[in-house]
């Protein structure tokens, strides 16, 4: 199944963009996010001969080839008749969202885009991000969440959502969500029965690119992160950019100066994946850098002792009340002797 | 057939520079109905005057051109110069041969040609000019003024005390605005309150001022001089006949934490309160939206809930059951001195406007605004004084100051400066370091605007004397950090990211208009900016006057105010008003729209279009007296002169005297004719 057009007919169709990311370093957002989109009925359809997004060596180079190369992609979806893009990496999100802004708002630029990608293009698809989605879909991973046998790992977890910078700004491209102050990661995880923690680096920088160039500049910012997200508690981070888990997760070994234990981080599709009764194998949880084999089997194993305990305390009322209800009986039937004896 | 006299100016060098003044003279001599033409130097000046007078007397001139600047600079003067000689004076025009002509081109031959082009059209006009006669109007000579802050009550002492009556109308409980809760004012850090209330009390004692708190203004008619003004006494449900202020309401009301708005949200009132000690009237208000009593009878509870302020007046001033009261009010005049409101930086925001999400959306109980601060300082406020910060009440020892929060950031919707914010930073600065010795007192700002007397006298004092640390960079974050509040900031002067522990953060948010103030200028026919700050009639010359003749605005309903410019604002708007006052009768040029009842077909479009509300519909009764069609009226009073209903006349029955169809027709084929 994995790899191949994940539908059930129930919702249309989105075209589905993964971006180098998907198919590389965060091939666990992609394996988490069609295990997951599966589970809620969302079909997605990666887009037939889809290209580089162009982030970020493209618009750093020239304006036209920075809208120019999400264009193409964008009028794939369209020619293949799709409605709604689901870009999942931040970046190439923030890529498509720029550039179909761009199109829509600056003089000339729609005339000029089918002849510089060689294609018709009307500007007509929505780009959405996967949080986006999920929390548009809240409703249905709570109802899907319930409805799993297993018992929840995440029933009261803290987790951290984190959103770094290209995820909701700037705000007029992307616009789903409060630019300084979001909430639609945290509303995914409440939906999950998990506990969003309020904490304060939500948007702030992960140093981006700067993991290869200037190693000790992202280490000293996800540092600040990381700290952030335990001093309020939280047991993982939640994030939903592969290069914002890449810089948390692969530098978090230069980062633990103090000896703490290391802070899993867990891509949005992976902590609803969990909840919904997915195993840790199917969406990837193995791939991480800082291990999160110990928290997953200790959520589990808390899950676990949690529903024995709750099963045991339904059994023991139920006993009661079978008890109660059999003494009820007898007492029924025992009440004239007593009255007999008086 | 017309005799017009054609007078050409030089200017000086002004208009003779690019246009051959003797040849545009030369070339209306000849036009037809031109009876003398002439050039000279300076035809403002007495000579010059002189010039026209003799002209009219020796030829007999039925008209006259003056070619010369802009009729906004000098057609007054020529125009009683006309008089003087014997003729209309509305037989007189200017042809704008400098603004529109010498001035914006470089090329003598071609800004001849259109010199001549220009004075010919204005002589074919004025062959179609008609004497006519100054408008006369009625003035009553009392005054209304809108807003109880300083403003307002200085508008109001200064028209009362040159002896004519004063509406002052307020919509809060007390009159004192803004200003009585500030708790020192810049420059001279001398107590408000103690400036302030002899100005409330005196309005309130002054014969000549009729006060009414708690209300406000439902609806304007009329015009300059005629106004008819209705106003709404919002029901206080206490009698200010019977109440002596007592306080004895006050203390018996069992419902005792509603944030007071008077303390900026820092203290608490009851449900039936005055807003401070010293309010003017000292009669309180029943909140209806928070008394008990008024709780219970929303939820249709049969019996009273509560009545306790009721039993504890011994005078019986106490009515649950009164009523909104309207009050009609004839005046000759208006003030607008409404005020202003403060920014807030929540999450929630009026259209166009943007909060701060990285300073936490004013969630963080330890950032307050400046008027927190002020209540924070004042020895009234609900912490006598002492600087103690919100959330636990105790001393803040490092205080972060923000400047320019909302304002000059197009990016949250205000660009302009709030102009008192750079002064009261400082103040408030000064005012923590003073109680708070061993305190840090930090401001970020972006400028230091402090242009006045005094001023930046005061702000260097803030540094230099009382130790404030001044850092020239903006804030990127506030937020939450256990017990403190972290700020982050950057120090353009040294280019260096700026971490602050703080115990409390001062925000000057971005002074706004008051709430309401667009249906009040809609209601007045006065026009707002974009940001809703009143419009004055000219930015320069005319700046508390309104659009509307006999509107006058006054304070920080215009643009942000300090208070010196608030209180001089409202002595220029009562001189103003004074000197409307001086005469019986008012005396308007006849630039008015006429309509000819014979053609009118009453079909009311001009009244649609009219921005001043000057046309009405009259009736137009047979001979029998029944009522057999109506037409448009246009009342002189009110007219502006602008034209509109002209264009929009299907029937072309109103015309604007001295713009009509055929003067404007005649200036259109002089123009094409000689082309």
């Amino acid at each position: 199944m994995r790899g191949d057009a994940v539908s059930d007919g129930a919702l249309a169709d989105i075209a589905y963009y993964p971006g180098c990311s998907l198919h590389g370093t965060s091939r666990e957002f992609d394996e988490s996010l069609r295990a997951v989109a599966a589970e809620l009925g969302i079909g997605i359809t990666e887009i037939s001969d889809w290209s580089c997004c162009g982030a970020s060596s493209g618009h750093t180079t020239d304006h036209l080839l920075g809208v120019a190369l999400p264009a193409r992609n964008l009028a794939l979806a369209e020619e293949q008749g799709y409605d709604t893009v689901l870009a999942p990496c931040a970046a190439c999100y923030n890529r498509l969202s720029a550039a179909r802004l761009a199109i829509a708002t600056e003089d000339g630029l729609a005339e000029r885009i089918p002849d510089v990608i060689g294609r018709r293009f009307g500007n007509t698809v929505q780009v959405r991000n996967a949080v986006e989605l999920l929390r548009d879909a809240a409703a249905s991973v709570e109802e899907k969440v319930a409805a799993t046998l297993t018992p929840n790992p995440l029933e009261g977890v803290k987790l951290a959502a984190y959103y770094g910078c290209l995820l909701v700004r700037p705000a007029e491209v992307c616009g789903y969500d409060d630019p300084e102050q979001p909430t639609s990661m945290d509303e995914v995880i409440s939906a999950c029965g998990a506990d969003a923690v309020d904490w304060n680096m939500k948007v702030e920088c992960c140093g981006g690119a700067f993991s290869v160039s200037r190693t000790s500049s992202v280490v000293r910012l996800g540092r600040a992160i990381i700290d952030d997200a335990r001093a309020h508690g939280a047991e993982a981070i939640v994030v939903a950019c592969p290069l914002c888990h890449s810089n948390l997760d692969l530098r978090q070994k230069a980062m633990a100066l103090r000896g703490e234990d290391p802070l899993p981080i867990l891509f949005v599709t992976q902590v609803v994946g969990l909840a919904v009764g997915l195993t840790p194998e199917s969406l990837g949880l193995e791939r991480h850098f800082v291990d999160t084999e110990p928290l997953i089997a200790r959520l589990i194993e808390q899950a676990a002792a949690r529903d024995a305990e709750e099963r045991r305390v339904k059994q023991e009322a139920a006993a009661k009340a079978a008890e109660r209800a059999a003494r009820q009986k007898a007492g029924a039937g025992a009440a004239p002797k007593d009255g007999d004896a008086q | 057939m017309s005799r017009i006299g054609v007078f050409v100016c030089q200017c000086g060098e002004n208009i003779a520079r690019t246009v051959d003044v003797e040849a545009v003279a030369e070339a209306l001599r000849d036009h037809p109905g031109v009876a003398f033409a002439t050039g000279y130097k300076y035809m403002c000046s007495d000579p010059g005057q002189a010039l026209v007078r003799e002209a009219i007397a020796e030829h007999g001139l039925t008209g006259v051109v003056i070619a010369a600047c802009s009729p906004h600079m000098h057609e007054k003067t020529f125009r009683r110069a006309v008089d003087k000689a014997g003729l209309n004076k509305f037989m007189c025009e200017m042809a704008n041969i400098r603004e529109h002509c010498s001035w914006i081109h470089e090329d003598r031959a071609d800004a001849t040609a259109k010199a001549i082009d220009i004075t010919r059209t204005i002589v074919e006009k004025v062959k179609h000019n008609q004497p006519l006669e100054s408008i006369r109007i009625p003035v009553t000579k009392r005054a209304l003024v809108i807003g109880g802050g300083i403003a307002g009550i200085q508008a109001a002492l200064d028209i009362a005390d040159g002896g004519h009556q004063v509406i002052l109308v307020e919509k809060d409980a007390s009159i004192g605005g803004h200003m009585s809760q500030l708790s020192e004012t810049f420059p001279t850090l001398d107590c408000s309150q103690c400036i302030l209330t002899p100005r409330m009390v005196e309005a309130y004692q002054h014969p000549n001022i009729t006060l009414h708190t708690w209300s406000e203004v439902e609806k304007v008619k009329g015009y300059i001089g005629n106004f008819e003004v209705t106003i709404r006494k919002k029901a206080r449900s206490v009698n200010e006949d019977l109440c002596n202020g007592c306080g004895d309401c006050q203390a018996a009301c069992p419902v005792r934490k509603i944030p007071s708005e008077f303390e900026a949200g820092l203290g608490k009132r009851t449900a039936i309160s005055v807003p401070f000690p010293q309010a003017v009237p000292n009669i309180p208000v029943l909140d209806r939206q928070n008394c008990t009593l008024f709780k219970g009878r929303r939820k249709g509870l049969a019996k009273e809930v509560c009545g306790k302020c009721k039993e504890a007046c011994l005078k019986g001033a106490i009515d649950y059951d009164a009523e909104d009261a309207f009050i009609e009010e004839e005046v000759g005049a208006i003030v607008v001195a409404t005020g202003f409101k403060l920014y807030d930086i929540g999450r929630e925001q009026p259209e166009g406007l943007k909060g701060y999400g990285e300073y936490g959306y004013g969630e963080v109980p330890d950032v307050i605004d400046g008027l927190q601060f002020e209540r924070l300082a004042s020895a009234s406020g609900p912490t006598a004084g002492a600087i103690l910060r919100p959330s636990d009440s105790t001393e803040p020892k490092t205080v972060v100051f923000v400047h320019c929060v909302g304002s000059r950031d197009p990016e949250k919707g205000i660009a302009y400066c709030s102009k008192i914010c750079c002064m009261y930073n400082a103040k408030h600065a000064m005012l923590y370091k003073h109680k708070v010795h061993d305190g840090r007192a930090v401001a970020f700002y972006m400028d230091i605007r402090a242009a006045g007397k005094g001023y930046d006298e005061f702000s260097r004092r803030a540094i230099e004397e009382d130790g404030a640390e001044y850092i020239r960079g903006r804030v990127s974050r506030i937020f939450r950090d256990g017990d403190k509040v972290k700020v982050w900031g950057y120090d353009t002067l040294n280019g260096e990211q700026v971490v602050i522990d703080a115990d409390m953060v001062v925000l000057a948010t971005a002074i706004r208009p008051q709430d309401g103030i667009r249906d009040l200028a809609q209601k007045l026919s006065i026009s707002t900016d974009e940001h809703g700050f009143i419009n004055e009639a000219h930015p320069k010359l005319r700046p508390v006057e309104t659009n509307t003749a006999g509107v006058f605005v006054a304070g920080a309903c215009q643009a942000p105010r300090d208070i010196p410019e608030s209180v001089a604002m409202a002595s220029a708007s009562a001189a103003k008003v004074m000197s409307l006052f001086s005469a019986d009768e008012l005396e308007r040029e006849p630039a008015v729209a006429l309509v000819n009842e014979s053609t009118c077909i009453g079909c009311m479009r001009c009244a649609d279009v009219c921005a001043y509300g000057a046309i009405e519909q009259r009736d137009i009764c047979a001979i029998d007296g029944h009522v057999c069609g109506h037409v448009a009226y246009v009342n002189p009073g009110v007219c502006q002169g602008c034209g509109t209903c002209q264009a929009v006349c299907l029937s072309k029955s109103v015309e604007l005297q001295t713009f009509t169809d055929e003067q404007i027709y005649s200036e259109i084929n002089a123009l094409c004719a000689w082309e």
